[in-house]
């Protein structure tokens, strides 16, 4: 909200695909867009971030894809949650950001292959939108919680409105880590 | 950035293109909340990050009713290049002549710069401001802001 600091309007909890402890003392969450150019080069960022903080970091990843700006962020989104269930979310969203040039259904399908999932069950779900309605719980969480654009970070709970460069993201979330403890 | 019109304050009536023929008013709207979104330009990078969030929350603000209005001084033909190219799906009204003359009335327009302020109006069913507020000018406000002032209307307007 203007006037205020922007918060998450929903808080972590079990609906959401994390990495890292449940109990680690700082959780970053990240509200992106597969097809998003500043997403991408968040991706490996976040990756940079995660090696470099270990089992002090919880990473969580919402959808927001902006379907009228990128044509196929709704349908990557709904792949990547099509993935969620088998258990291989983030093999998809690894597989989904490594390839965002690619991300018409065709490719989709391959990726879902390349990640074991069952084709012809993959293929359905995407085909009747399974999960759209999760896709847009994400969104309209992160519209709630003030996200403006994509990629948008939350630390703790809290949107972090610095510049997401390595260095600044791990400075934050050590500073966060530190003063978080009990 | 404080003098923007303030919540309580009619809504200055105006008519300007949305398109080179066609002409939009305020008071078209009148009997329905509208979203005012001054901001500073057609093309530049938050405007459109802005702009293609307010579009991905259409469905959201008709279910409540409002109708959304995107307001700079970039001229109709710009505002119709923008549009298309950015598949944006509501008006935007070209405060363009005498320019900026919609800005001044409330209060978003910027001197030095010659553009308005990125201020954003929610207008109740009679035409009375019901929450506004001015962002820095860098700085996209979202749309949980916009959300909260229509929902706030919702029970008036039903009482209505």
């Amino acid at each position: 909200m203007p006037d205020d600091v922007a918060r998450l309007a929903m808080p972590v909890g079990p609906r959401d695909h994390a990495q890292g402890p449940a109990d680690a003392p700082v959780t970053l969450v990240e509200y992106g867009d597969y097809e998003c150019p500043h997403c991408g080069r968040a991706y490996s960022i976040v990756k940079e971030v995660q090696r470099r903080l270990g089992s002090k970091l919880r990473f969580v990843f919402r959808n927001f894809p902006l379907r009228e700006s990128h044509l196929h962020a709704e349908h990557a989104a709904e792949a990547a949650e099509g993935a969620a269930a088998p258990g291989r979310f983030w093999e998809m969203h690894d597989m989904l950001f490594e390839h965002q040039g690619a991300l018409d259904d065709a490719h989709l399908v391959g990726y879902a292959a390349n990640v074991g999932l069952d084709a012809k069950v993959f293929e359905r779900e995407l085909r009747d939108h399974a999960h759209k309605d999760r896709v847009r719980e994400d969104f309209m969480s992160g519209v709630r919680s003030g996200v403006n654009g994509t990629p948008s970070f939350f630390i703790n709970g809290v949107r972090f409105d610095d510049g997401w460069d390595a260095d600044t993201l791990t400075k934050a979330l050590k500073a966060v880590a530190h003063a978080g403890k009990p | 950035m404080d003098h923007i019109l303030a919540a309580g304050t009619p809504a200055p009536d105006f008519s300007l293109h949305s398109t080179p023929d066609q002409l939009v008013s305020l008071s078209d709207f009148r009997g329905r909340p509208v979203i005012l979104a001054f901001y500073p330009a057609d093309w530049s990078p938050v405007c459109g990050d802005q702009m293609a969030l307010y579009n991905e929350m259409l469905g959201e603000f008709q279910h409540l009713g409002a109708e959304l209005l995107g307001i700079s001084v970039d001229g109709a033909w710009c505002h119709v290049a923008f549009a298309h190219e950015r598949k944006l799906h509501f008006p935007l009204l070209a405060d363009f002549e005498p320019k900026g003359h919609v800005a001044r009335l409330y209060g978003a327009y910027r001197d030095h710069e010659g553009t308005s302020e990125r201020a954003l109006f929610v207008i109740d069913s009679e035409g009375v401001i019901r929450w506004s507020y001015c962002s820095p000018v860098g700085v996209n406000p979202g749309a949980d802001g916009i959300l909260r002032a229509l929902e706030a209307l919702k029970p008036e307007q039903s009482r209505a």
